[in-house]
């Protein structure tokens, strides 16, 4: 495979992550992400795991959440009602890093 | 454990500041426990990076020779990009180790490093516990008492926050507020694996040797930039930005990266090679400025980034021996307090003694610096513009220098009078 550009799914794909089934460490409240006109999530996320669905509003997958922390310090309309990290051993697991 | 066991000290954290701390405390024959909450020390942990070694010969003498680290840095460059352009500046240093000891500094990941590290801290008696995430401090009568993890109460003398740039241990113990955007920026990182063969080749090393490089004029204007750094056979390329910034531009961080990734200066450093693994962290960007009014309350310190210790100087980035130091002084300011609510003030005094407040202070200035919007744009880009002029023969009679530099600075926008000021603001900052 080429690395000359990658997408966020091929990057993420490269990584090792175990996935909380049971309990998102991230939770948002869509309705007030609707009325938030910047939605800064969609391009400081490196993940890029918010996205804009066809109805323009957002969708939001913790899979693949590389725990930055970023979304939640730009989060200025507090759609983001949850961000904890995810519980132990859940999550990645960078194997560089 | 039963319910009557009390620690001396525990520590949130398997980093090196929670670690350095361990380690320091077990040798001095304390009871301490580590908790982290990654399956191993260094699983949650990202570094663009390098590693100071007087902080590891700090920690214990001879350290340093038997780290998991990568390659000794004896290159260090600057690089300014610009639109299909591009100027490495390459400082060499065979035996770089300004000294008596090891080389002065090693690129390194911290999966393997910090793992290495809390084995060692294991070998001289610290319990380092993985896999359990501590949601909160226990607080009775004005004074934390020790952590709550899960349905877990675990009681300690004293509690050492060493939970990182997103310190939420901090903030429930009211030490700091929340994080403003505008203090940190994000960072995000390929690991790309090539031979260690083609390592040297690219970057003109001999075995063993490294390059870092500081990369400015490769994020389209925003306050950022990238870095560069050899390992044994994987290089770490990322690209550090404010998030509030990329935000407004409406440009994603991961895009930034791609195509900073492809600049045709930086891809033929990576070509051929696989990307093994991507990551983001979040790093402090405001330095001495930015540290906590206090950095500890009766039973508990904050040390590393938990604490912001971060040296952000544009040519260098600083952390890792910023945050050893502090576990070291914080396992110091314990062992010199017999009455533990002494801990924190004397941690601060340990802190006085290793140099390490008296080093964030003196680079202080940067901040001002790099806040300096046209150092991520105008400058670069009239660096370039400028060596693409010098370079330049094609037949014509060139114009004389000084008459083309004024003629770039009038493309680039930067008066004689802006280039005064910033000078002035740049002179005042070091």
């Amino acid at each position: 495979m080429s690395i000359e550009k990658m997408t966020t799914t091929e990057l993420l794909s490269l990584n090792k992550f175990n996935v909380d089934e049971e309990e998102a460490h991230i939770i948002l409240d869509k309705n007030i992400c609707a009325k938030c006109d910047d939605k800064p999530c969609l391009y400081v996320c490196p993940a890029l795991l918010y996205k804009l669905d066809k109805d323009g509003n957002i969708s939001f997958d913790y899979a693949g959440c590389l725990e930055c922390g970023t979304c939640r310090l730009v989060c200025k309309a507090k759609g983001i009602t949850k961000w904890v990290y995810p519980r132990g051993t859940f999550g990645v697991s960078f194997r560089y890093g | 454990m039963s319910e009557t066991e009390k620690f001396d000290a525990i520590i949130i954290g398997a980093g090196p500041a929670g670690i350095a701390c361990a380690y320091t405390l077990a040798k001095a024959g304390k009871e301490v426990l580590v908790i982290e909450r990654a399956d191993n020390p260094g699983g949650k942990n990202l570094t663009g990076g390098r590693l100071y070694t007087y902080a590891l010969e700090m920690l214990e003498e001879g350290l340093s020779e038997e780290a998991a680290l990568e390659r000794k840095v004896t290159h260090e460059q600057i690089m300014i990009l610009s639109e299909g352009r591009g100027t490495t500046i390459d400082y060499f240093d065979s035996g770089f180790s300004p000294y008596e000891g090891p080389p002065q500094s090693y690129t390194v990941l911290r999966a393997r490093f910090d793992e290495w590290l809390a084995g060692k801290a294991e070998e001289v008696g610290a319990n380092i516990v993985c896999g359990i995430r501590v949601d909160d401090v226990i607080e009775e009568a004005g004074k934390i008492k020790g952590i709550i993890a899960g349905d877990d109460e675990i009681y300690s003398d004293i509690v050492i926050a060493a939970d990182g740039v997103n310190s939420f241990i901090a903030q429930r113990a009211g030490l700091i507020p929340d994080i403003p955007a505008s203090s940190v920026g994000v960072g995000v990182k390929e690991i790309i694996q090539l031979d260690t063969s083609v390592i040297e080749e690219r970057f003109h090393l001999q075995d063993g040797e490294g390059a870092a490089r500081m990369i400015l004029g490769c994020t389209e204007g925003l306050h950022g930039g990238g870095f560069l750094y050899t390992n044994i056979d994987t290089i770490s390329l990322g690209l550090v930005l404010m998030p509030e910034e990329v935000a407004a531009a409406g440009k994603p961080v991961a895009e930034l990266f791609q195509e900073f990734k492809n600049h045709p200066a930086i891809y033929p450093l990576i070509a051929g090679g696989s990307t093994v693994e991507y990551g983001a962290h979040l790093v402090s960007e405001d330095g001495y400025h930015g540290l906590p009014k206090k950095l500890y309350r009766e039973g508990l310190l904050l040390v590393g980034d938990a604490a912001g210790f971060v040296i952000n100087s544009g040519y260098s980035i600083r952390g890792i021996d910023l945050a050893i130091l502090s576990g070291i002084a914080a396992a110091n300011g314990i062992c010199a307090s017999s009455d533990i609510a002494k801990a924190g003030p004397q941690y601060i005094k340990e802190m006085e003694k290793l140099n390490l407040l008296p080093t964030l202070k003196a680079a202080s200035g940067y901040r001002d610096l790099l806040n300096i919007p046209r150092i991520y744009s105008n400058y670069p880009y009239l660096a370039n513009d400028f060596l693409g002029n010098l370079f330049t023969v094609n037949g014509e009679v060139a114009a004389p220098m000084k008459k083309s530099l004024k003629a770039l600075l009038k493309k680039h926008n930067i008066s004689f009078w802006q280039l005064f000021k910033d000078g002035l603001r740049g002179y005042r900052a070091l």
